[in-house]
């Protein structure tokens, strides 16, 4: 029997009278899919390398290229599509098991757009967020269980607080930038992250990659992540963030470790890791010394007396079907703040077939969650960080609607950088310079371009957020967390409505 | 001066600056006429040199002390008193290549097509801010007073 | 009597590149020129594409028509000095005009060389390098019949006036003494691919040959014909002499200055006499390939020449650190470039001749050569044909003398370029002279 040959992904269509032949398609493609044919004077084009990242369309100077899915079509068939036949067809020439980028991509239903917002209309006055202060500072940290207060008035002017707080991080807006580790991104994307979090006041994440020293003097707005490969984590290391997060699991993959493969570990990306150059980076499923609560618990106390209490210690952990529970237990565990990451969470490689099959929503996570902490009165005994697929201000409003503290967003920034979701990122080819260690590619990111776009973008959100708090009544972040009042369901079905604790749409108080 | 400043460490080496600079100095100051309709065909003044993947635009540097100036045997490179910028009158040059045998960065390139003549950075007369600095995607090269 | 803080006398590169420099620094000052040619500046080596009809008259000035104005400059032009008293500070006009200095720059030039021969005064005969020669020439050619010219000397000038008459449907034939033409340009290869050329558009190249006689024809007083050394005959109606230039050193000589073949200078282009500088063709200044006191009678060092003796005379304290033979030239239609010692065979010093390496590249059928020469590892000549893009690059190399072992291999790829250099080297040339890397 003959090979099979697969169809490619994409057709990229080139107007010839806009053609210049300038080549710059040419050279700026990792994967070699322009070539230049110097005899007649013309480039060519070989799809079948072509991964869809659109670096040659946007930057053909006369507008020439359009990037497409293949048009060619085989017979219509529900069960069946081009994708399945496509994968079925890899692993028979290969044996191996399928990789991919980024987050879920099949169509399951996305809750947020099932979610409405409510506005004020006459009995409660919408408030104006560009003449009147609007308050998004979040703490994120362990809150007392009663505020105790010593002297002062009648009114309560001139009192003091008695409570020893607990370490709070104090992020300027609810958002913060996910757990994206140096290896699986270029150090150049690192740096917009921690330059980004550092100017706009939030922090971001290092991932299972160990802090490069170069990001050294942004620990402020670190937090330095303890995974269950324990790369790159030394003294130095726990010192130099701001907060410790310990890794049990990620949306993406839960119940698997993360992966880095070997064509992404160079020199330095192997000194931060402390791996040898080259090998795959292979984090192992469970961490091998928490086998159960009680050795989480242990673990917790361990980073918080190596770091003199001084930083608050998190755990983050899929959205699976249980996630109510282990949460409460990670709670009681003593974490200072659990993130939960859903079923849309990004990565730089998973299987496939975990990515798209293993995990829930983060939407019912987070309602899920919530509830239970607060049923259980021990919801203000961490913050909840939610993360897994935010991609506009709306969502983001309506997760802290839900109950969280707090969102992480990984895939929003990289697009803010520049990615379109081409998922290929264990390729190590990115064309934007930002999942790869390829040098003549990491330069195509100029972190103080990705760093202003960072800025941007959580400004905008930030001003979104600001105007539909405004719409709402609200002038504080706070009195919005957990308020489930404020949204409404459309398109649910009951169960669905009772999970997020929400009333559909067009039923008053 | 406001001088263009090259940060190589950006440079993609996409070379987009030189086919901005060749349709900025063009007859038509249109991309897809200048580069399929125009006789003699445009030439670009800044020169992407690419090794492995270190790679950095360069351009005439419009130097306090230029060599151009002192080797010209026409008189036709002479400097713009309110740019400071080096600028070579076209139709005066004879294209003896004087200059590009001193010129230390090798910035001149010969206009070999048509009348010949010495072809290099001018700082875009006229322009705000040179293209190339303009179009670079990076950020690589910047004008700023130096 | 004028009086007059700054003489020039010249009207040339140096002096033009004096008068700027000066204006630099001093703009009221006042400032003379004098030249016995009666033409605005002009640049000197168009005159071979005015010949062939090129350029036109008027694109040969070498500054616009308001330079003098500009620069407020009195310029006493188709006047010339006939003496120079240094005590006095004095020079003395054809005309009796007495001119008084405070500081002078003797930018004078050089004159072509025409060896004694008979028939030397014969109509027809020309030398030429200046304005007048060209004019000369041009008129002649209009009123006489010249189906045939004979050229005495296969140097740079002989070349670049073979060029104009060919463009003008001249025959031409080149007599020149030595084995090869440009025999101080370059060396036999690169000569042989010009020779080819040459004889590719229609002329003669007749080496190891001199001319000893030349005869008139049929026209009483007219150029008919030369003799050989070997008493061939070759016909002809008009010859150019372009054996070579000497600097006029005459005036400087009467007033008792310092002078060596050309003026002898300082660092500070300082005559031996106070006050009185000296600039360009006329000069014999520190030579930094022969490394010894030589004219090099080139145009960017009259120019920069020029510049330094204009800012010391106007109170700056520049340094002349010394003059790289170089020359730039398209020869039937073949760009070339050839800086320093490009012969290493024609070194009269043997060890140093034996100290030196050469590399190369020669692909004789395109007519591409590429030629280096090294000494203890810092390159000291090059001669570049064809491809000669970029060539300043090794010109800053050997005016840096920068050490080139480490990218020794990459000097002969076409891709050569400032990434083939040391990283710190190329990081303060593009950032810039004076500013910090």
């Amino acid at each position: 029997m003959a090979k099979v040959p697969i169809a490619p992904d994409f057709i990229v269509e080139r107007d010839k009278d806009k053609c210049i032949s300038c080549q710059v398609c040419c050279r700026m493609c990792s994967n070699d899919a322009h070539v230049y044919d110097r005899e007649r004077d013309q480039v060519d084009t070989l799809s079948g390398r072509c991964v869809g990242c659109h670096f040659c369309e946007s930057f053909c100077p006369t507008g020439a290229l359009t990037v497409r899915q293949n048009p060619s079509q085989i017979r219509q068939n529900a069960n069946w599509n081009q994708q399945m036949l496509t994968w079925v067809a890899k692993q028979a020439e290969t044996g191996g098991v399928l990789l991919t980028g980024m987050g879920c991509d099949q169509p399951f239903p996305i809750y947020w757009d099932h979610i409405l917002l409510n506005a004020s209309q006459v009995t409660n006055p919408s408030i104006d967020p560009l003449r009147e202060p609007m308050e998004l500072r979040t703490y994120i940290g362990r809150k007392p269980d009663r505020l105790e207060l010593a002297g002062g008035s009648d009114q309560g002017k001139g009192a003091r607080l008695k409570n020893k707080l607990e370490k709070q991080l104090v992020l300027q807006t609810p958002i913060l930038f996910s757990a994206m580790s140096y290896g699986s991104i270029s150090l150049n994307a690192c740096k917009s992250l921690a330059w980004a979090a550092s100017e706009f006041g939030t922090f971001y994440n290092t991932g299972e990659g160990g802090l490069h020293r170069d990001l050294y003097p942004y620990g402020a707005n670190t937090i330095v992540q303890v995974a269950s490969g324990r790369f790159g984590v030394h003294m130095e290391y726990l010192k130099a963030g701001a907060a410790i997060e310990i890794k049990i699991g990620q949306g993406a993959k839960p119940g698997i470790g993360g992966h880095l493969p070997g064509e992404k570990v160079d020199e330095e990306v192997s000194r931060t890791r402390m791996i040898p150059v080259g090998t795959d980076a292979l984090s192992p499923a469970p961490h091998h010394d928490i086998y159960s609560i009680e050795d989480l618990r242990q673990l917790i106390y361990a980073l918080k007396e190596a770091t003199r209490y001084e930083k608050p210690v998190g755990v983050k952990i899929s959205a699976v079907h249980n996630v109510a529970p282990i949460a409460t237990g990670v709670v009681r565990a003593g974490a200072d703040f659990v993130t939960i990451d859903g079923l849309r969470g990004g990565t730089g490689a998973a299987p496939t077939v975990i990515r798209n099959n293993v995990g829930i929503p983060i939407e019912l996570a987070i309602a899920a969650v919530d509830s239970r902490l607060r049923q259980e009165g021990i919801r203000n005994h961490a913050s909840v960080i939610a993360a897994g697929g935010f991609r506009t201000s709306g969502d983001i409003i309506k997760a802290i609607a839900l109950g969280a503290d707090a969102v992480y967003i990984g895939t929003a920034a990289l697009v803010a950088l520049g990615c379109h979701l081409c998922q290929r990122c264990y390729t190590g080819k990115c064309n934007w310079g930002i999942a790869t260690q390829d040098p003549f590619l990491t330069k195509r990111l100029n972190p103080a371009i990705g760093a202003r776009r960072l800025v941007n973008l959580l400004r905008a959100w930030s001003l979104e957020i600001k105007e539909m708090m405004g719409g709402m009544g609200i002038n504080a972040i706070e009195s919005l967390r957990g308020n489930r009042e404020a949204l409404r369901g459309v398109g649910l079905s009951d169960t669905e409505l009772k999970i997020l604790g929400i009333k559909p749409a067009g039923e008053a108080w | 001066m406001k001088r263009i400043v090259i940060h190589e460490e950006y440079c993609m080496g996409c070379r987009l600056c030189e086919i901005h600079c060749l349709v900025q100095h063009s007859k038509s100051k249109q991309i897809i006429k200048a580069y399929k309709g125009e006789f003699p065909k445009p030439l670009s003044r800044v020169l992407v040199e690419e090794q492995g993947y270190l790679s950095f635009a360069l351009q005439c540097r419009h130097c306090e002390d230029a060599p151009c100036l002192e080797a010209c045997m026409t008189g036709s490179l002479h400097r713009d008193a309110e740019t400071g910028a080096v600028i070579c009158h076209e139709d005066k040059c004879v294209g003896c290549w004087m200059c590009i045998m001193v010129c230390p960065l090798g910035v001149i390139a010969r206009r070999r097509e048509g009348k010949k003549a010495a072809s290099k950075c001018d700082l875009c007369a006229g322009e705000k801010i040179p293209v190339c600095v303009q179009h670079c995607p990076n950020e690589a090269i910047t004008f700023e007073e130096r | 009597m004028v009086k007059t803080k700054y003489l020039i006398i010249g009207n040339s590169i140096a002096a033009v590149n004096a008068v700027e420099a000066i204006r630099e620094i001093d703009r009221h000052g006042s400032l003379c020129l004098v030249s016995d040619e009666p033409y605005h500046t002009y640049s000197r080596p168009l005159i071979s594409y005015y010949l062939g009809n090129k350029v036109e008259e008027e694109a040969l000035s070498y500054r616009p028509d308001h330079f003098y104005d500009l620069n407020k400059v009195q310029a006493f032009l188709g006047d010339k000095v006939v003496s120079l008293n240094c005590r006095e500070k004095q020079v003395v006009l054809e005309d009796k005009t007495y001119i008084q200095f405070e500081k002078l720059l003797l930018a004078t030039g050089g004159s072509a060389i025409m060896p004694q021969m008979p028939g030397q005064n014969l109509a027809g005969v020309f030398t030429f390098t200046t304005l007048d020669d060209a004019q000369r020439v041009k008129k002649f050619i209009a009123t006489h019949q010249v189906k045939k010219a004979v050229v005495i000397g296969g140097g740079l000038i002989g070349l670049k006036v073979t060029e104009a008459l060919v463009a003008l449907n001249i025959q031409v034939t080149i007599i020149e003494l030595a084995d090869r033409i440009l025999s101080a340009t370059f060396d036999r290869t690169a000569s042989r691919i010009i020779e080819r050329a040459l004889k590719g558009i229609g002329c003669a190249c007749l080496t190891n040959s001199t001319v000893k006689e030349i005869r008139q024809g049929e026209e009483e007083g007219r150029v008919g014909s030369v003799v050989l050394k070997d008493e061939s005959q070759i016909e002809c109606q008009m010859v150019i002499v372009a054996v070579g230039v000497r600097p006029r050193v005459d005036l400087a000589r009467e007033a008792g200055i310092s002078l060596g073949r050309g003026i002898l200078v300082d660092e500070y282009l300082k005559t031996s006499a106070e006050d009185i500088y000296a600039a360009g063709d006329a000069v014999e200044a520190y030579d930094l390939i022969a490394k010894m006191p030589r004219p090099v009678a080139i145009l960017p060092t009259a120019a920069k020449q020029g510049r330094i003796a204009g800012y010391n005379m106007a109170g700056g304290r520049k340094v002349y650190e010394g003059s790289i033979p170089m020359n730039s030239v398209e020869l039937a239609g073949i760009p070339t470039i050839s800086v320093g010692l490009t012969d290493p065979a024609m070194l009269a010093d043997v060890d140093r001749r034996n100290s030196l390496e050469i590399i190369q590249d020669y692909r004789e059928r395109e007519s591409i050569y590429k030629k280096i020469v090294l000494e203890d590892n810092r390159i000291v000549g090059v001669i570049l044909i064809n491809k000669i893009d970029r060539a300043g690059i090794y010109t800053g190399l050997i005016k840096d003398r920068v050490d080139v072992a480490y990218f020794r291999e990459y000097l002969l790829k076409d891709d050569f370029g400032l990434l083939s250099l040391p990283r710190e080297y190329r990081k303060h040339m593009v950032i810039g002279q004076g500013i910090e890397i």
